[in-house]
């Protein structure tokens, strides 16, 4: 007896609120299955459609109130089954493109997926009848869906990568497409990937961010700045007011990408600029040629402007490591890199005119920090010139006062 | 001439003020010479940074502006546009830790040599009074700048004070003038630092000193016997040149680590900003603040924090009542008990102190 109350009882627990509301036969029936029969109710408990209330009937159809499996899952009480792959996007598209079912769960969420899906390279696949390319299912699971907002979910910012690769970087899935599978393994070590799956910024730009993600598709060759520019909106016009603009239209080169890469983008550094080693501009300047004469100028105008800055930084640190206080320079200085960083950007302008008022700028802050950094060094000398000559007076005052103690202890007879 | 003059001067002060009595007074006034005679220098030398400390402070009040938005910017200025602003600033700072540190030494001395034994009693009592003072000083100054250290180190401190049963919580009130660290605390602070807290030591330091005046030097206990044979050293002018010897050294001191080390500033505190990791107090509380952090969360059935401020609370009370407590010297005999509880006290002060520099934070 003890046995059968404690049962009811787990059963209770196990089956939540929902069952103990109305009834539902696919639930209990599944739970008491083996293997996969038993799994879609397994994910339940985290699903997020289960959270808002919905069962299995509610995308399967039947009648989960009737005992009988041949009554419930019977085709004329709205049975409908497991989806085939070629089903899965309508199936979901059902309540997912439908604004008025949306609405009455979550009135925020978008109703365009499905739309997006068939624009999508995966879509258009799809539709000829390739079953191995993603669906909805292929990154966001089946029984057990995670809102995107969970760190589990396999379309949380940071896993999404790892989500694409999961047939991205399957060389044998992908040999029948023809496209390469190292993109996984070259954002892992790009600025980007290094951001987004070491250091967690979920602001990082993960593959969605570039590719769109139920209408993923590659950036074509003329919108691959506009995609760069969706995070860097300066570097992007400047770039598009530049002289580089046209003959990379008229060269269908990719603007962006034809100097940083794509899946492998590194931090920039100035050596990208100029004649030396590790140059983009020698890539289509050559030695002589007045486009390398103004990439030799424009790197030795941000070269100028970093050694300024370099030395105002060591000439507060130095006054700071001996104790003068120098916070107004500190904060002159961190504008004086922010120049710096404009000036940078400001490159992309490709302009030696363009960037030499801003570099221009940025060299009169770094004047004015210099003297404040000199006039604290200056500080310190006089303070040291004057402690040293208080000390002598005060070491006189204090001999004499020794004799005259002395004295005193003489008279006294003290010694 | 000029002693005919001076004379001149005196005799009308005298009728006015009897300087003749205080006069024959210091002349007539010695001290004891014997081998622990080192230890009457360090009430004048407290003495001495205590005049420091009021004359920077006067100066530093010309400029500090006590609000929660003017007074970190007020000793930025002081330190980087005033003439001198910064020599003062850092004198100030550098002369109140040079003086609590001079403190315990002669508190702890006047303890060892037994010096509060009859009839010395209310100049010991006076004496912790005047410690508690220049505690109190360090605790509100420490707040002044505005600064984020010192900022959540003043939370942490006054929190203490609402483990304090019945009491606790309209005293943390009245401390930070609300629920909170804010402007009004600093404000508040800034009360007890220029006004409330001089006048009182003002009037404990005269007490003290009168009573110094009047009863002399005291001999240690180990050495009465021998008192009348001691030899005596006049306090005016053999003493008294000794004793500006030794402040002119401690200026010199003072200049260099003023010149040398600056005091620093920090960052300006902001009251939403989480607090920052390594919140420490002032070197004086540290062995108080180390206790607290070793302490269980709950002794018995008290809060843990609760009994350590009660049973400092109840030290500072047997510190000033210790002339009544040590019967036996009370008695002129000795008190090898109350010898070992100040060994002691020494020891717990100096590890707790340095185990809470040397621990790392969290």
């Amino acid at each position: 007896m003890k046995q059968l109350i404690l049962c009811i009882l787990t059963a209770l627990c196990l089956a939540g609120p929902a069952l103990a509301e109305k009834k539902d036969t696919c639930v209990s029936c599944h739970r008491g299955l083996d293997g996969e029969m038993a799994a879609p109710v397994q994910g339940m408990p985290q699903d997020v459609h289960a959270q808002y209330g919905l069962s299995c009937a509610d995308c399967h159809g039947g009648d989960p109130t009737q005992e009988d499996m041949e009554a419930s899952m019977d085709p004329r009480r709205g049975y409908r089954g497991a989806p085939t792959a070629e089903q899965i996007p309508t199936f979901c598209g059902t309540c997912h493109a439908d604004a008025a079912t949306i609405r009455k769960f979550k009135p925020g969420l978008r109703v365009d997926q499905l739309e997006l899906y068939w624009t999508s390279v995966h879509g258009k696949q799809h539709q000829k009848g390739d079953r191995k390319v993603a669906q909805c299912v292929s990154c966001h699971g089946v029984h057990g869906i995670l809102p995107g907002s969970d760190p589990r979910s396999p379309v949380y910012p940071t896993n999404v990568p790892k989500t694409c690769a999961r047939c991205h970087s399957d060389a044998g899935l992908m040999a029948g497409y023809r496209i390469p599978t190292d993109q996984f393994d070259q954002y892992k070590t790009s600025v980007h990937g290094r951001i987004l799956l070491e250091k967690g910024v979920r602001g990082a730009p993960a593959c969605n961010d570039c590719h769109g993600n139920h209408g993923a598709a590659p950036p074509g060759v003329s919108s691959v700045s506009n995609v760069c520019g969706q995070c860097h909106p300066v570097n992007s016009e400047l770039l598009k007011q530049s002289p580089h603009q046209k003959p990379f239209e008229e060269m269908g080169v990719a603007a962006c990408e034809s100097c940083h890469g794509n899946h492998g983008v590194q931090r920039p550094t100035d050596d990208m600029l100029g004649a030396g080693e590790g140059s983009a501009c020698t890539s289509c300047h050559e030695r002589g040629s007045k486009g390398h004469q103004a990439a030799e100028a424009m790197r030795a105008a941000i070269d100028g402007l970093k050694a300024r800055r370099d030395a105002a930084e060591a000439l507060i640190l130095r006054a700071e490591q001996a104790g003068m206080e120098v916070s107004q320079a500190k904060f002159d200085l961190n504008e004086v890199g922010n120049a710096l960083t404009k000036a940078r950007a400001s490159v992309h302008a490709f302009s030696l005119a363009r960037l030499g008022e801003t570099v221009k700028e940025g060299e009169a802050l770094a004047e004015g920090t210099t003297r404040k950094g000199e006039q604290a060094i200056a500080e310190l000398q006089f303070r040291r010139k004057g402690l040293g000559v208080s000390l002598v007076i005060i070491l006189g005052v204090a001999v004499a006062l020794f004799f005259k103690i002395r004295e005193v202890d003489r008279r006294r007879g003290l010694r | 001439m000029e002693a005919k003059t001076r004379s001149k001067v005196l005799d009308w002060l005298d009728e006015r003020l009897q300087v003749q009595v205080a006069l024959s007074f210091l002349a007539k006034k010695v001290v004891p010479l014997h081998r622990h005679s080192i230890w009457y220098y360090f009430g004048g030398m407290a003495l001495f940074l205590f005049s420091v400390q009021v004359v920077t402070g006067i100066l530093l009040l010309l400029y500090y502006r006590p609000t929660a938005e003017a007074a970190f910017e007020s000793v930025q200025f002081i330190v980087t546009e005033v003439r001198f602003g910064w020599l003062i600033r850092s004198i100030h700072s550098w002369s109140a830790n040079l003086m609590v540190a001079v403190l315990f030494v002669h508190m702890l001395s006047v303890f060892l040599l037994k010096a509060y034994r009859k009839p010395r009693e209310m100049t010991w009592v006076t004496g912790v009074l005047l410690f508690f003072c220049v505690l109190g000083f360090g605790f509100s100054g420490y707040l002044l700048p505005w600064n984020t250290l010192a900022f959540f180190a003043t939370k942490v401190g006054t929190e203490l004070v609402n483990t304090v049963p019945v009491v606790g919580q309209p005293l943390l009130i009245f401390l930070r003038g609300g629920e909170d660290v804010t402007g009004a605390t600093l404000t508040r602070f800034f009360g007890f630092h220029v006004a409330v807290l001089p006048m009182l030591t003002t009037l404990v330091l005269a007490l003290h000193l009168l009573m110094v005046q009047f009863q002399g030097m005291s001999v240690p206990p180990s050495m009465q016997d021998q008192e009348d044979r001691m030899k005596k050293m006049p306090f005016f002018p053999n003493f008294l040149l000794r004793d500006a010897l030794g402040w002119l050294v401690a200026l010199g001191l003072l200049a260099a680590l003023a010149a040398v080390f600056p005091w620093e500033l920090g960052v300006k505190a902001d009251p939403f900003a989480p607090a920052p990791a390594g919140i420490k107090p002032e070197w004086y509380f540290m062995f108080m603040f180390q206790t607290l952090k070793l302490a269980p969360s709950h002794i018995l059935f008290l809060e843990g924090e609760m009994v350590v401020f009660l049973f400092f609370g109840l030290c500072g009370l047997g510190l000033i009542l210790v002339p009544f407590l040590d019967a036996r010297s009370r008695r002129g005999e000795r008190s090898p008990l109350f010898t070992a509880v100040g060994i002691l006290m020494i020891l717990y002060i100096v590890t707790l102190t340095i185990v809470g520099y040397l621990v790392k934070v969290g």
